[in-house]
């Protein structure tokens, strides 16, 4: 039998890695996303994707989530191989993450502790006084006053329906959560107390952060490591190191002039 | 009462949960609580999680403080606890201190520390409650909300018909910019030759319905051939047009809601304002336009197609050939010679009702993707309401003017 000799690059272990990607390739028709592309997220950090439009940052993620099929390769979330599951095993995993859609995706029809009972409801069999307990705890988790949660999506802000959508992803206690683009469309005080939200509920609830963000100051301020999407590949390092990094996208990414301004601060 | 100095320890056990005297249950949720003088402990351990704190929610809400006056929390046994298990014990905290006893301590393993403390600081009490359920006042409410948006949606109707009225007028009379053709010729096209199939088919089918129920009936009084007037007649006068603007209203005035409403989620109605456009002139005006050209000619198009129908069932069921039918048809028709422009005229004042009240729908759309829905229906149900009234209305008119 003949083996490939693999370098001695420590491979962290199963247990450590909360999102093992291998080989991914993705295409959309013809266009080819992602080529080849590995990356691992170890479990307890902050992961943050950055990269340039049409790079495919949602497409990663709507891929680690099951929700996009790659054409090759292969993604294990929480040591499951996605690609070998059964709809059970997929459902079992389903809930033990998380996932905040860019414009948080809350069900319209109903009220915000409604749309934070959808998934106990469905998951749990909880008598109903306590789901309107533990709605109205999410909801202060994330820092929303208790009357937003009679409310519906369509009467709040940006700002308190990102964190209303996040209380609802929020609502199993996952293990790994899922952000696109958390802090798009608000305003830098309301993006400042997202990243502190995030900071904190990364810290109370052991999660794990998979964060696609365009935000410098939000990556500065919440990731442990960032992952850069150039030439349909991950580069990946902390701030320090991609800082140095000679690809000329990454070096205009964080020595233009916002990424100095963002970094300096 | 206990007196103070005596051991007192109480256990809760949940179905399922077999508590064993050493209270050693891995894997599942338990407390017990116990009472040494003014002091009561609370021992807290297992899976504190949230497919177990079902059980654990109910005794929780019975716990009594029986006289103490510090409460102790001992959870060093805890396994693992989440979220939902962390707001029981603080829950339970909650009302023991409200009881009026102090919270001496909370011990946890560490790992769940900061969960306790983060949630312990930001909740803010209990969930508001949603206003309580009164089926007979909500009924009643629902009700005269319902009465008065009917009366305010008619009373904005009535100014937009007056808004299109003028701005119609004004757009023909004197024009300060040319007409949107393109917008006017595709509207025809969308509501008027696109709607030819299935308008024609339809009223085929009623005609042939028509001349068949018309003939097993007129048959017993061997008057079969009367058969003709009866389809002629009400195809001419009654059914082309209202069978043509119902399907409209469905068809046209559906998708004008939609649109419409559609491009006020986008904001494009309020970038067309911001650029000092009019989209009352840009949206409403070609389709209301268009559908009024449209309607006529669909009109008369499914008269001719519903006489066919007729035509064809009495062929084959009264063995009336074509020649007779037309004669008999002819004949019928100078009983009552404006039979074809009664029909025709109403088409105009259906058209314009079904357009006014799938752009007035689509304007009001505000918010949701929901409204779009919601308003969509309502422009369908309103506007062949609408058309119905409007038809009788005529149908008392011509009978006043004995035509």
């Amino acid at each position: 039998m003949v083996m490939r000799i693999k370098p001695k690059r420590a491979e962290p272990s199963q247990e450590e890695v909360a999102i093992r990607v291998r080989g991914l390739v993705t295409r959309m028709g013809e266009k080819v996303i992602h080529d080849h592309l590995d990356l691992d997220v170890k479990r307890g950090e902050v992961l943050g994707v950055v990269g340039g439009s049409g790079t495919g940052k949602s497409v990663l993620l709507r891929s680690i989530i099951h929700l996009i099929k790659p054409a090759e390769g292969e993604i294990s979330v929480l040591g499951k191989r996605l690609d070998q599951l059964n709809d059970q095993e997929l459902r079992a995993l389903e809930i033990r993450w998380g996932v905040l859609f860019q414009e948080g995706a809350l069900f319209s029809s109903h009220t915000v502790a409604e749309n934070i009972q959808i998934p106990l409801r469905e998951y749990t069999n909880l008598p109903q006084r306590l789901m309107e307990e533990i709605a109205a705890m999410k909801l202060s988790l994330v820092g929303l006053p208790p009357d937003a949660g009679l409310k519906y999506p369509s009467e709040l802000s940006g700002g308190m329906k990102k964190r209303a959508a996040l209380a609802r992803a929020l609502a199993l206690d996952p293990e790994l959560l899922f952000l696109d683009e958390p802090t798009s469309g608000l305003d830098p005080i309301a993006a400042n107390h997202f990243d502190e939200l995030l900071r904190d509920l990364h810290k109370s609830l052991n999660l794990t952060v998979f964060m696609v963000t365009h935000d410098l100051n939000s990556l500065k301020g919440t990731t442990d490591r960032i992952a850069v999407l150039v030439d349909k590949k991950v580069k990946i390092g902390t701030i320090q190191t991609l800082v140095n990094d000679p690809h000329p996208w990454i070096q205009e990414y964080f020595n233009g002039a916002r990424g100095r301004a963002a970094l300096a601060s | 009462m206990p007196s103070p100095g005596k051991r007192i320890s109480s256990r809760v056990a949940f179905k399922g949960t077999a508590l064993s005297d050493s209270a050693q249950s891995v894997g599942r949720a338990w407390y017990r609580t116990e009472r040494r003088n003014t002091v009561l402990r609370f021992f807290f351990g297992g899976d504190w999680v949230i497919e177990e704190i079902a059980a654990l929610d109910k005794s929780l809400h019975t716990l009594k403080l029986d006289g103490a006056r510090e409460v102790e929390f001992d959870g060093s046994e805890v396994k693992r606890m989440d979220s939902a298990g962390a707001w029981l014990i603080l829950r339970a905290k909650h009302q023991l201190s409200e009881a009026g006893a102090k919270i001496r301590e909370m011990t946890v393993p560490d790992a769940y520390r900061p969960l306790l403390e983060k949630l312990d600081r930001e909740i803010k009490g209990p969930p508001p409650s949603p206003p309580p359920h009164r089926p007979f006042t909500d009924f009643l409410a629902r009700m005269g909300q319902g009465a008065t948006e009917m009366a305010e949606t008619a009373y904005r109707l009535l100014g937009f018909l007056g808004r299109i009225t003028v701005e119609t007028f004004e757009a023909i009379v004197r024009p300060t910019r040319e007409l949107p053709w393109p917008a006017f010729v595709n509207q025809i096209e969308a509501t008027g030759l696109t709607a030819v199939p299935i308008v024609g088919l339809l009223s085929f089918l009623l005609g042939v319905v028509l001349a068949y129920q018309g003939a097993e009936q007129l048959k017993r009084f061997g008057a079969e051939i009367f058969t003709v007037n009866l389809v002629g007649l009400s195809v001419l006068r009654e059914i082309g047009v209202l069978m043509t603007a119902i399907i409209a209203a469905g068809r046209s005035g559906s998708a004008f809601t939609a649109q419409i409403g559609t491009m006020k989620l986008n904001e494009e109605v309020d970038a067309m304002v911001t650029m000092g456009l009019n989209p009352v002139e840009i949206l409403v005006l070609p389709r209301v336009l268009g559908l009024l050209v449209s309607l006529p000619l669909l009109t008369f198009y499914a008269n001719i197609m519903g006489l066919i129908g007729g035509a064809v069932m009495c062929y084959f069921s009264l063995d009336i050939t074509f020649p007779a039918f037309s004669r008999q048809l002819q004949g019928a028709i100078s009983f009552s010679p404006w039979s074809f422009w009664l029909g025709i005229i109403k088409a105009p004042f259906f058209a314009f009702t079904i357009a006014l009240v799938g752009c007035f729908e689509g304007l009001r759309v505000e918010g949701t993707a929901e409204s779009v829905g919601r308003l969509t229906t309502r422009s369908v149900v309103e506007s062949i309401f609408l058309v119905v009234v409007l038809d009788a209305g005529f149908s008392i008119l011509f009978s006043i003017l004995e035509i």
